[in-house]
């Protein structure tokens, strides 16, 4: 009767409190360069220590530069935050993976890499993208700077249970599909506040289909959704992903978990609060168009005809939206000219992604009229992709190769878009500006960005 | 953290759906470090125009509402990014109470952990109300009562008791979860055993294993 997510709530509940509520051990806990510093002060001005500092992971990802040969200072605001977490991290005992250092990277890129993340654990960090590690089968959630240094005290948070939501997806992906337009085709369809109050579990044979990294970029966009957090059932996959990694177990003990780890399934009359159900087969490469993650369509598609909204207050909302993004409404969202390609993010800058990439841009060049980042997610996807000379492709073709870190997904770098300027980026959010005040971002795969980078403006990658 | 009691002022109708928590603060106003100055920049893309100057058209710029300390918002406002500074930014500018059809849930806990009370109406309510409080005429929010009164209309809400009560004293959850430490330690003391896996790999030699690794 219960599902994957009751499994793991209440094997974690440590008390009930009371009308759902309950105190729930927390296993992980992430902290970066923008949110753990205040975290981590909060708990020092109280005079406590951690209550298990072997349960905390720490790195640098928001605020440093992605720019090659970056130091720490390179973004001098940035810098700041750096040192802070490098200080209170090492006064506190915390381990740091510090620029330079393998482990460093995008903390949702680095902790599934290390092995930090296992099915079943509970992972928290003060940034709402945490829910890409459900990809592993562990119930990981973004929270704010008071539960997290309320965490770092004493291991737990006070929760209330969720509602339950399941997505179920069925089929075969089409030719140029890829996990980021699936979930970019479900949150336009069922809107980017469906998942409130809910955990999502997903599920179906295209999930079972999906590689781990495949499946952390869907999770990644569970919170563009609505929901906390996002999770999918460990299978034999994942236990091939995690072993051998640097905190995963090993030898007996892995077996062992590898045991539990099959047990971490919804049974089979599991009850949803709501379900909701997609044919892969219909998804084809998918952007978004304007200011919120539902706004996706097909490649195809266009962008809203206003006349065929009734609702007065939605149809101002998506003027304003147009407006900003500076396009009319009606026209066909292929073939808006571009000045900017970002690949990178948590939600794609992984080393599939950056093969994927690498791939359709072998050969090929960016569009002259275009700026093409490409920023890998961490160092060790660096290093990797360096090994496998991706990094020659992507100059030859006129991308800059970068440092790893956030950098142009969130602006707080220094790292950013102009004013109106178009950017096609693989990452989650096209927030109004999100990516430098004023930039319009469309979000995309990165096949779809590579299509954008060389042809300078939003292309079919079918028809590349 | 300031008890939230009743509350009287008043409301800011800003119904625009899915505002999000960067529209709400820009990051890069929060790795400023300025707490203080976080009440500028709330809502500074809708607020200003780009020579700085205050945009007419945006509801706190506007006299009555200036100051405004209950916001009456579009349906999942807060959606986004995790950063508390959202509230505090909200705060800053002077709002304690924020009313719309549904949240985004890490701005909603965030909300209770500084005192600011978010309230869930159903669109159609929420609706009523922005047309009620145009005038700027004063809306009572009364948590203890769970009620919303403005020129005569009676709203009731719902809120968990946990988090009403929170509120109600200003408690904080450190402090209360401190307490329960000897059934938290109990709790990791049989977890080690039953899935050592969980704590093995990244358990520590203190002297052994270098922080910094
Ligand atoms: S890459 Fe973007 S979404 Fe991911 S953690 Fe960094 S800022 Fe957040």
């Amino acid at each position: 009767m219960p599902s994957l997510f009751d499994k793991i709530w209440d094997a974690h509940v440590v008390r009930d409190l009371g009308d759902g509520w309950a105190l729930l051990h927390i296993d992980r806990h992430l902290l970066h360069d923008l949110s753990g510093p205040p975290a981590l002060q909060a708990v020092a001005d109280r005079g406590l220590a951690l209550a298990n500092s072997d349960l905390v992971f720490a790195t640098p990802d928001h605020a440093v530069s992605s720019a090659p040969g970056r130091t720490g200072m390179t973004f001098p605001t940035g810098g700041r935050l750096w040192s802070a977490l490098r200080d209170l991290t090492a006064s506190m005992g915390v381990r740091l993976f510090d620029l330079g250092q393998s482990g460093q990277g995008i903390v949702h890129v680095m902790a599934p890499e290390l092995g930090i993340v296992q099915p079943g654990v509970t992972l928290i960090c003060g940034d709402s993208h945490t829910c890409t590690n459900g990809a592993i089968g562990a119930l990981a959630f973004g929270v704010g700077t008071t539960e997290s240094s309320h965490a770092l005290a004493t291991s737990t948070l006070r929760m209330q249970k969720p509602r339950q939501m399941r997505i179920v997806i069925d089929g075969p992906m089409g030719q140029g599909v890829t996990a980021k337009d699936v979930i970019l085709h479900v949150i336009g369809h069922l809107g980017a506040s469906a998942g409130v109050e809910h955990a999502i579990e997903y599920a179906g044979s295209t999930i079972e289909a999906l590689e781990i990294e495949a499946r952390l970029t869907l999770c990644n966009l569970s919170v563009e959704l609505g929901a906390r957090s996002g999770v999918i059932a460990p299978d034999e996959k994942t236990a091939a992903y995690l072993e051998g990694r640097r905190f995963s177990p090993k030898g007996a003990q892995f077996d062992a978990a590898v045991e539990y780890w099959r047990t971490l399934r919804s049974d089979a009359d599991a009850v949803f609060d709501r379900e909701e159900r997609f044919d892969a087969t219909q998804i084809s490469p998918t952007v978004t168009w304007g200011t919120s993650p539902e706004h996706a369509i097909s490649i195809e598609g266009r962008t809203p005809d206003l006349s065929a909204v009734q609702d007065a207050v939605e149809r101002q909302a998506l003027q304003t939206a147009l407006d900003y993004m500076g396009l009319a409404a009606g026209t066909p969202i292929a073939g808006a000219r571009i000045d900017r390609v970002f690949i990178g993010s948590c939600a794609n800058s992984r080393l599939s992604d950056l093969r994927a990439a690498a791939a359709l841009a072998k050969g090929r060049k960016v569009a002259s009229s275009v700026t093409a980042w490409v920023v890998p997610g961490s160092q060790s996807v660096k290093q990797d992709a360096e090994a496998e000379g991706l990094d020659r492709i992507f100059l030859d073709a006129g991308f800059e190769w970068r440092e790893p870190g956030c950098s142009m997904c969130v602006a707080a770098n220094g790292e950013r878009a102009a004013p109106g300027e178009r950017v096609v980026s693989t990452s989650n959010r096209n927030f109004v500006g999100r990516q430098g005040p004023g930039a319009r971002t469309h979000l995309a795969s990165p096949a779809m960005a590579v299509a954008a980078a060389v042809t300078g403006e939003l292309f079919d990658v079918r028809k590349l | 953290m300031q008890p939230f009691t009743v509350l009287t002022g008043p409301a800011a109708p800003m119904m625009l759906p899915n505002v999000d928590t960067d529209v709400i603060i820009r990051i890069e106003r929060l790795t400023a470090g300025d707490r203080e100055a976080l009440r500028r920049h709330a809502f500074e893309a809708l607020r200003y125009r780009p020579d700085g100057s205050d945009e007419p058209g945006f509801v706190f710029n506007q006299p009555p509402f200036r100051g405004a300390p209950i916001l009456l918002a579009g349906p999942n406002f807060g959606c986004g990014s995790s950063r508390e500074g959202a509230v505090w930014a909200l705060q800053g500018m002077g709002v304690r109470c924020v009313i719309a059809d549904g949240f985004g849930d890490i701005f909603y806990s965030n909300c209770f952990q500084n005192g600011v009370l978010p309230i869930r109406l159903p669109e159609p309510e929420v609706v009523k109300l922005a047309a009620l409080a145009k005038d700027a005429a004063p809306m009572t929010v009364d948590l203890k009562a769970q009620t919303v009164t403005l020129s005569g209309a009676v709203v009731a809400f719902d809120i968990d008791p946990l988090r009403k009560e929170g509120l109600l004293q200003g408690l904080d959850d450190v402090g209360l979860s401190l307490l329960q430490m000897d059934a938290v330690r109990d709790w990791q003391a049989r977890d080690r055993v039953a899935r050592p896996w969980v704590w093995a790999p990244v358990q520590r030699a203190p002297a052994a294993d270098p922080i910094r690794s």
